[in-house]
């Protein structure tokens, strides 16, 4: 692993292939193709100023993580991109958010939406039926698939979820019967079988051992070849091992946004710097 | 003065166990009691003929509730034609949509004292409603009867089972970009299949029985009659018009009646506590 970083994140070596942040280096030089850009972001529960002025852009096919103390408001912020707060007549959202062209905060219709951008949650939710039904469920949504090519997208979306091998000889069997990891790959190969261009993480490992997580780390580096990810972390190891980019919030208000490296390096504000080095939070 | 404490404490132990296991006993010796007679003179009544012939005429010695067991078996299924939809939709509603909201919280206090509503004011209002416009007793009536008592139970139990089921597997659903429906039918409805079911049964459980508004709605019927629009023979009803009369024979089969009523409640009581061992509740 590379000498210059902080001893707090020599995990790094275990879960990560040292490539990985080759990758995430000649960013600052080159900027990427923006995927979602947020545009003066306000976020209210009710009466609660839970997100004030954010702007932020997501780089297409790179790991962005949000990291921040509990309360900072970054898992708000993760659901304003596929508009989960739309579920709830209490909360709403001023701004924009940009997402290739089209701002999809005055979209009409969010299910076509959602398919574009998958999402993951803290605890496994796998629903109450098959692995293979589990897959399936998605997919049908959207497209009707004879039986064959549907067996290919669920044995497809399960090989890029690292998920295959463990459950190939039960894929009728239930969900609910996997193991914690196991359950949670489940979920993320679920989001990617609809073929959605961005995946929202809301603290995905934070149910899960360090094994387990380690999984789901290597799965993100594999990940963006073909996706956008956003994840939400409350571990500053895990922003620091598996993201590109790191935006850190405190009190609803984006501190500093860098690319990951630097961010845990030579942090510019002495906020996000008392925040990594463990003096609150 | 330590010691004081603990002796104190130790008899007040011993005490209050003494007084549970007594209560405990009461209540069972009681139970079985009940049980002992009903199975004592229930199958003193059985006979083959209960299930072959239909009910009897009043001065002969014949045995038969063919029409009754057939009527109450009509009855039931009709009434979980009515309460099962309504029910559902209706304890569906509440944990779906309603939430906590003032008018779901109206609703559900609402709901709960229709559960123990009097049987028998539910058979006046149905026998207002529609027994005296049509002119006539109907085992239509009865069913709707039977149901409005179930429908509480299933709206109570559906309710709170969907509430078990975590927001989180309703979001990740929505998170694929399923509407409503489909997280209703597809997700919630399946994750709390077993608990929706227990409730469905307990409420069956709790009309088979019920006599009350059935004596203002079916009434009863001699003879065999599949027809839901006239009066209709029925366990209950018959129970407690045999066990009044005079007949020896109309006694007997009285037990016999209510013999069978209770296995099959034990039967669905049984049934309901498997499917409530299957409810997985979400950690």
């Amino acid at each position: 692993m590379s000498s210059d970083r902080p001893q707090g994140y020599s995990l790094a070596s275990v879960a990560v292939p040292a490539k990985s942040h080759d990758v995430a280096e000649p960013v600052v030089a080159c900027p990427l193709p923006v995927k979602i850009a947020a545009r003066n972001i306000n976020f209210y529960y009710g009466k609660f100023h839970a997100i004030k002025g954010v702007s932020l852009e997501i780089s297409q096919n790179r790991v962005t993580a949000f990291i921040g103390p509990s309360g900072c408001g970054k898992s708000t912020l993760l659901r304003v991109f596929n508009r989960m707060y739309d579920l709830y007549p209490g909360q709403r959202v001023e701004g924009e958010v940009i997402l290739d062209g089209e701002n999809i905060l005055t979209l009409k219709s969010i299910g076509p939406l959602r398919a574009r951008i998958g999402m993951v949650f803290q605890k496994p939710t796998p629903f109450p039926m098959s692995i293979y039904e589990n897959i399936a469920f998605g997919v049908r949504l959207y497209e009707k698939l004879p039986r064959s090519e549907m067996d290919d997208r669920v044995e497809h979306t399960l090989n890029k979820a690292g998920l295959w091998n463990e459950v190939k000889d039960k894929l009728s069997q239930s969900g609910l019967g996997l193991s914690g990891g196991q359950q949670q790959r489940l979920c993320i190969a679920r989001a990617l079988a609809v073929s959605p261009e961005v995946l929202l993480l809301d603290e995905p490992c934070s149910a899960l051992d360090p094994i387990s997580t380690a999984k789901i780390e290597e799965l993100l580096f594999e990940l963006k070849e073909n996706w956008t990810v956003v994840i939400v972390t409350h571990n500053m190891q895990q922003a620091a091992r598996s993201s590109d980019f790191t935006a850190f919030l405190l009190e609803g208000q984006l501190i500093e946004y860098q690319p990951t490296r630097k961010l845990f390096t030579t942090p510019s504000d002495p906020r996000t710097e008392a925040y990594i080095t463990g003096r609150f939070g | 003065m330590m010691m004081s404490v603990y002796v104190r404490r130790r008899s007040v132990d011993v005490t209050s166990k003494i007084l549970m296991g007594a209560a405990t006993l009461v209540g069972v010796f009681f139970l079985f009691w009940i049980l002992w007679t009903t199975l004592r003179f229930g199958l003193a009544g059985m006979h083959w003929d209960l299930f072959i012939k239909d009910t009897p005429p009043p001065g002969t010695n014949a045995f038969g509730l063919r029409n009754a067991f057939v009527g109450s078996l009509i009855l039931l299924a009709v009434s979980l034609l009515i309460g099962i939809p309504v029910g559902l939709m209706g304890g569906t509603w509440l944990a779906e949509y309603g939430f906590r909201g003032p008018t779901a919280n109206a609703v559900r206090f609402i709901n709960d004292i229709m559960l123990s509503a009097p049987s028998i004011e539910i058979g006046l209002f149905v026998y207002a409603i529609m027994v005296a416009p049509m002119g006539h007793f109907s085992a239509l009536s009865g069913s709707v009867a039977l149901a409005i008592l179930m429908i509480p139970i299933i709206v109570r139990t559906t309710d709170e089972m969907l509430s078990l089921v975590g927001s989180d597997m309703r979001e990740a659903a929505i998170a694929l970009g399923a509407p409503a429906w489909v997280v209703i039918t597809k997700v919630t409805w399946k994750a709390a299949r077993a608990g929706i079911l227990t409730g469905i049964l307990i409420g069956l459980a709790r009309i088979t029985g019920e006599t009350a508004p059935l004596l203002f709605t079916v009434l009863n019927n001699q003879f065999f009659s599949g027809n839901l629009f006239h009066a209709m023979a029925n366990v209950p009803v018959v129970i407690f018009q045999f066990a009044l009369s005079p007949y020896a024979n109309w006694q007997q089969m009285a037990w016999a009646a209510a013999f069978i009523t209770i296995l099959f409640v034990l039967a669905l009581s049984l049934i309901a506590r498997w499917f409530l061992g299957k409810v997985q509740v979400p950690k």
